[in-house]
C-alpha cells in the first residue's frame, strides 16, 4: 500500500519526499480523500499559518478525514501542530485529535523567534518512534509556535521554556522538529513511522 | 557547478549542520541560480541549506524553495528593492528568508556594501549598516547572515567586535561570516558575540579545519552544539 504525504501547500515537501526516498519508498503527494484512507501511512507536513493551512486542508474536505484515519499518521512542524485543538496562530480551529492548544513561543535574550536551529530532544515516554535513537539526540527545529509538554508528549526540548518535541495519540504522531532536516537520527525516525503497524 | 553534489554530500558526513550555496557571480549577471542543481543537492542532503544569488523576486524564491532549499539568502537585490523582503515574508514566512550584508567599517563606523561579486560593480558604504540591520527586521527578514568584509579572506578571526555591536539590535538568528582561520576563532564569536551561528568556507573546503574536529572543539568550550 502507498504512503501519502498530504499535499498541504507547505515548502518542504521536497525535502521530505527526498528524505523517504532515501529510505526506499515512494510516497504519494496528494489532497485525494481517497488515496488518504487507502495509504498504509499519512504524512501531514506543513510550513507557514495555521490558519492558511486549515483553510486548504477544510477546502479539500480533509478536516473531517484526518481526525477518522485508523493508520499511522506523522505530523511535521506545522503538521503536528495541527493535531491539536486550537492555534494561538491566526487564531485558528484545528483537526482536534489532541486535546490541547498551540502557543506563541515568548523571545528573550539571545532567543530570537522564529526559533531555527538543532537541539537536544528528550524522550519522556517510551514509543516505537524513537527506537534506536539515543536520547538527547540532536534535531533540527523552525518554528515560532509550540505545544506546552501535556498529556500526549512524547519527546520535550527546551528553548527558553520547555515544549512538546514529539507527540503521540493513539495512531497520531507528530514532531515539531523537522526529521527530514535532521540528519540521520531524522532518518531513523522516520524509518521507525514506516515500520508502524507492520 | 560539477562537483558540488558530491561537495554537499561530503559535509554532510563531516557534521556540517546547515549549507549555504553562493552563487557569487548570479546576482552581478542578472541571472538566477538554475533550479535543477537545487533538486541534486535536495536528493542527498538531510540536513537543512540555503540558496544565495541571484534571487531577485518571489518567484526566484518560490521555484528554489519547491526544489527543496529550506531558505534563501537575498543581499543586493533587498537594497534595491527592500520591500521584496515584506513580500517574501508574507509568501513564505519569515524563517525562509535570510537577508545577507555585506559590511565594512572605516573609521569606526560601518556601512553596507552591494554587489560585492563583481569587484567592477561593487559599491560601497550605501547605508549605515545598523540602520539597514533594523529595518531588515522590521520588513520580516527571518535570518542575518553577517560577512564582515574588513576580515573575509584574510583569515585572522571574525570580527568579534561589530558582531557583538550587531548582536545587540538583531532578535533574530544572527549568523557570523568572514575571517574563521582557526578553531578559537569559533569559539571567540560565539562566546564574545553570542552568534546563533558561524559560516565559514575556505578552511572547511580545504580541510585546514575538519569539522568533526572544530565540533568537539566547541564543546569542550562549553558551545552548545550537535556533536
Amino acid at each position: 500500500m502507498a504512503v501519502a504525504i498530504i499535499d498541504s501547500g507547505g515548502a518542504n515537501i521536497a525535502s521530505l519526499r527526498c528524505a523517504l526516498t532515501r529510505l526506499g519508498c515512494e510516497a504519494e503527494l496528494t489532497r485525494d480523500a481517497a488515496g488518504i484512507r487507502a495509504a498504509s501511512h499519512v504524512l501531514l507536513p506543513g510550513v507557514g499559518a495555521a490558519a492558511d493551512a486549515m483553510r486548504r486542508l477544510r477546502d479539500a474536505g480533509l478536516d473531517r478525514v484526518i481526525p477518522d484515519l485508523r493508520q499511522p499518521v506523522l505530523g511535521i512542524c506545522l503538521g503536528m501542530q495541527l493535531l491539536f485543538d486550537r492555534s494561538e496562530e491566526g487564531p485558528a480551529g484545528c483537526l482536534g485529535i489532541i486535546d490541547d492548544r498551540i502557543s506563541e513561543m515568548r523571545p528573550g535574550r539571545d532567543r530570537p523567534i522564529p526559533h531555527m536551529g538543532w537541539n537536544r530532544v528528550k524522550v519522556v515516554r517510551d514509543s516505537p518512534l524513537f527506537a534506536a535513537i539515543e536520547d538527547e539526540t540532536h534535531f533540527y527545529f523552525v518554528h515560532s509556535f509550540a505545544a506546552a509538554a501535556c498529556d500526549s508528549t512524547l519527546a520535550t526540548s527546551c528553548y527558553g521554556e520547555v515544549f512538546s518535541a514529539a507527540v503521540s495519540r493513539g495512531n497520531f504522531f507528530g514532531t515539531q522538529f523537522h526529521p527530514e532536516r535532521s540528519g540521520p537520527a531524522g532518518g531513523r525516525l522516520l524509518q521507525n513511522f514506516l515500520e508502524l503497524g507492520s | 557547478m560539477g562537483d558540488i553534489v558530491p561537495l554537499a554530500a561530503r559535509y554532510r558526513d563531516e557534521g556540517a549542520d546547515e549549507l549555504v550555496f553562493y552563487d557569487i557571480t548570479a546576482s552581478p549577471d542578472g541571472r538566477t541560480v538554475s533550479r535543477d542543481w537545487v533538486s541534486r543537492v535536495t536528493e542527498v542532503l538531510d540536513i537543512p541549506f540555503c540558496v544565495a544569488g541571484g534571487i531577485r523576486s518571489v518567484e526566484d524564491a518560490e521555484e528554489i524553495l519547491a526544489a527543496g532549499a529550506e531558505k534563501v539568502s537575498i543581499n543586493t537585490p533587498a537594497l534595491e528593492d527592500p520591500d521584496l523582503i515584506d513580500r517574501m515574508a508574507r509568501r513564505f514566512g519569515r524563517q525562509c528568508v535570510v537577508i545577507g550584508i555585506d559590511s565594512q567599517g572605516s573609521d569606526g563606523e560601518y556601512r553596507v556594501a552591494s554587489h560585492t561579486g563583481d569587484p567592477e560593480r561593487a559599491r560601497y558604504g550605501r547605508r549605515p549598516t545598523k540602520e539597514w540591520v533594523r529595518e531588515v527586521q522590521d520588513r520580516g527578514a527571518g535570518e542575518i547572515v553577517m560577512n564582515c568584509m574588513n576580515h573575509d579572506g584574510v583569515r585572522t578571526g571574525y570580527d568579534v567586535s561589530h558582531l557583538a555591536e550587531i548582536r545587540d539590535i538583531c532578535s533574530v538568528p544572527l549568523i557570523a561570516s568572514g575571517g574563521a582561520g582557526a578553531m578559537e576563532h569559533f569559539s571567540q564569536v560565539f562566546q564574545a558575540a553570542r552568534v546563533d551561528g558561524a559560516l565559514a568556507a575556505t578552511v572547511f573546503h580545504s580541510g585546514a579545519i575538519p569539522i568533526g574536529d572544530l565540533k568537539d572543539y566547541l564543546a569542550n568550550c562549553g558551545v552548545e552544539i550537535r556533536p
